[in-house]
């Protein structure tokens, strides 16, 4: 497996009159070929604000201040936001999937048209090659019927088909990589359970590999290989998917697992983090996190924000400098 | 309590709910939207019941009804051993106060223009619970500090409030009027997870520490936030109940298909877990309510549907001991 992606030390921030947001402000991954990763954090920890960063999909206010983005041996933030080369990855090869499938299609085209633009526009086909193919994407994701369906309106559609539609239009062209941002939020369960298998089989039917933004523990639990945890613009830890929810070290993580029911355990009380998450816009130079943290110590607060360090456990590392006792989680 | 027959707070018989669709300028009515259609439950003082259902499935429609914002088309709600079901618009005072809701979104359910303190003791005022202004103020600073407020905070506004503070408002003023149910629509799910588990576990408090053992109808579409709170859990599908048991059971014994999908759809937070469950999805999606199919509403998404099952609605029955099952190969 070789690295396909790789961001490093990525910042972006966004000026307001409140002042600086530090959206997202230092974050480093990567991502192999065919791997599955997931990005896990809740609302205004920063995990789409990274995703867009890397299509250099911010626009203003906000701006990238730092960092790069290897992919296939070129930094995509030394190109131009509208260049060429920009638009040629954007859809081509890394496509992305939106939360909401109602307000991510343009309700004045057909579905056909939406899903052959990109087709003629990164791999050159004619029009009625790209038709075809589209047809034949639509099939792919499990639509009745494509041939009828193709010139219809995104309004004809229910929620559940507009996300299979989005899912054939990121990977229409073949794309190396697909970022699905919330993929599944705003639908029912059993159609995202539906969706979820859908999109990870076309992931591995096309080779791609997957990035995963969301803030269901039990949707990375089941899809991803490794996994980092976001908090307040950072990565506060990182790991393989079985070592994180196994013996996770952050207090944060620790924390979010134990405060969601989980349907296979008897009803125990739950422990939630106490305390709101920061405002990014006056974050303190201590770790973010110390305010709410249960295990803080005397250096917590008199040293400044930790770095990342690794600790026992493959690849698994932590924002912190405490050694929380090692309990299981199952065991909490 | 005295009698037995006092014990159930709230009883639901053959409850419908049918919303006309009307086209034209003489508003001709074109069809029905059955969004509730023939549902039956009884709720004993202090107890949870949990409904669970996709979106459309009608859940939010039972809670209205009950809560008698909507005017239900068909059915008796018992409250208190009376039919409140009829009763005309201007006697729903005296009950309004006895069944408060709790909303989903607390961005939109707070007026902007009041301030936090004044949402909180509106209730008390237009039922006139309180004789004296120091009284009102004493009051809303106690429930500030019920739900975990600083009771300074009473003359802020609810855009100075965050998502799950601006919910613990929601939750005062619902007990402001010291009600007997308290209807729960969706109270967690606009809120992010660290702050989900604050709100849980403050209604849950609310119903062991107080004296007055309030009853929860919890409708929500997470079945484990459902499972967490609930004593019993209803499972809807289209406008029916199709399982009605208790969470224990519901978790380990699901007998109706769709109990099954939807318990296996949810995932768990453990890699581990996962790799070892059975995934049983359904194919389609949920039929429109407004043309609902025949006999059993899942049947052309069952995985064990015989002909028999498009012909015949199945009615929910008893299986095992508080085991309620709406399916016919069961």
């Amino acid at each position: 497996m070789g690295r396909l992606l790789e961001v490093k030390n990525l910042r972006t921030q966004f000026k307001t009159f409140d002042g600086i947001v530090k959206a997202v402000d230092g974050v480093s991954f990567y991502l192999d070929e065919k791997e599955i990763i997931g990005i896990v954090g809740e609302s205004g920890c920063g995990k789409s604000v990274t995703q867009l960063s890397i299509m250099q999909l911010i626009n203003r206010p906000g701006k990238i201040v730092g960092g790069e983005v290897w992919f296939e041996g070129k930094d995509l933030l030394k190109y131009k936001q509208h260049g060429p080369e920009m638009r040629s990855i954007r859809g081509g090869k890394i496509a992305m999937i939106f939360q909401e499938p109602m307000t991510s299609l343009n309700p004045v085209l057909t579905l056909g048209y939406q899903l052959a633009e990109s087709l003629i526009l990164h791999l050159k086909m004619s029009k009625e090659e790209a038709r075809k193919r589209a047809i034949e994407l639509l099939g792919m994701v499990g639509i009745p019927s494509p041939e009828d369906r193709i010139d219809d309106y995104p309004h004809q559609f229910s929620g559940g088909m507009r996300q299979r539609v989005m899912i054939a239009m990121a990977l229409a062209c073949n794309p190396k990589i697909l970022i699905a941002d919330e993929p599944t939020t705003s639908l029912d369960v059993t159609t995202q359970a539906q969706l979820l298998e859908l999109m990870v089989d076309m992931v591995h039917k096309f080779n791609s590999s997957l990035i995963l933004v969301t803030h269901n523990l039990g949707v990375v639990a089941r899809y991803a290989q490794r996994i980092y945890i976001m908090y307040a613009g950072r990565i506060v830890e990182e790991g393989t998917c079985k070592e994180i929810f196994k013996r996770p070290r952050h207090p944060y993580t620790k924390g979010l697992l134990r405060s969601v029911p989980r349907l296979d355990v008897e009803g125990e009380r739950l422990i939630p983090i106490e305390g709101l998450p920061p405002r990014l816009t006056d974050l303190p130079d201590q770790c973010a996190f110390l305010p709410r943290c249960p295990y803080k110590t005397e250096k917590c607060s008199t040293s400044p924000m930790p770095e990342l360090r690794s600790v026992p456990g493959e690849g698994h590392k932590i924002r912190c400098y405490v050694d929380i006792p090692e309990v299981d989680y199952a065991t909490v | 309590m005295p009698q037995s027959k006092n014990d159930v707070v709230l009883e639901v018989k053959d409850l419908k709910m049918h919303f006309p669709i009307t086209r034209g300028l003489f508003r001709k009515v074109v069809g029905m939207v059955k969004a509730v259609d023939g549902i039956s439950f009884a709720l004993k003082r202090g107890e949870t019941l949990g409904l669970v259902g996709e979106s459309g499935c009608g859940k939010t429609t039972v809670g209205r009804c009950i809560s008698r914002l909507y005017q239900p088309t068909s059915g008796e709600i018992y409250f208190k051993g009376k039919n409140i079901a009829d009763v005309p618009e201007k006697e729903l005072k005296p009950l309004r106060r006895n069944i408060s809701m709790i909303f989903q979104d607390p961005y939109s359910s707070l007026d902007p223009r009041q301030n936090a303190g004044s949402i909180v003791g509106e209730p008390m005022v237009v039922h006139r619970l309180v004789k004296s202004r120091d009284e009102y103020k004493e009051k809303v600073k106690h429930l500030f500090e019920i739900v975990g407020l600083n009771p300074e905070l009473t003359t802020r506004y609810p855009h100075e409030f965050s998502g799950g503070q601006r919910q613990r408002i929601g939750i005062a003023r619902a007990l402001a009027a010291d009600p007997d149910v308290i209807i729960c629509d969706e109270p967690v799910s606009a809120l992010d997870v660290s702050i989900q588990a604050q709100i849980i576990n403050l209604l849950m408090d609310l119903k062991s520490e107080g004296e007055k053992r309030l009853t929860y109808i919890f409708i929500a579409h997470d079945l484990s936030v459902v499972k967490h709170i609930s004593d019993r859990i209803a499972v809807m599908y289209l406008g029916r109940i199709v399982e009605l048991t208790t969470p224990r059971e519901l978790y380990n014994n699901p007998l109706h298909p769709y109990t099954q999908a939807l318990l296996s759809a949810v995932p768990v937070p453990d890699p581990e877990v996962e790799e070892n469950r059975e995934r049983i999805i359904l194919e389609g999606e949920v039929p429109s309510p407004l043309f609902p199919p025949n006999g059993c509403a899942l049947h052309q998404r069952c995985p064990i549907a015989t002909p028999e099952c498009s012909k015949t609605v199945p009615p929910l029955r008893e299986c095992s001991e508080d085991h309620w099952v709406a399916c016919l190969r069961i």
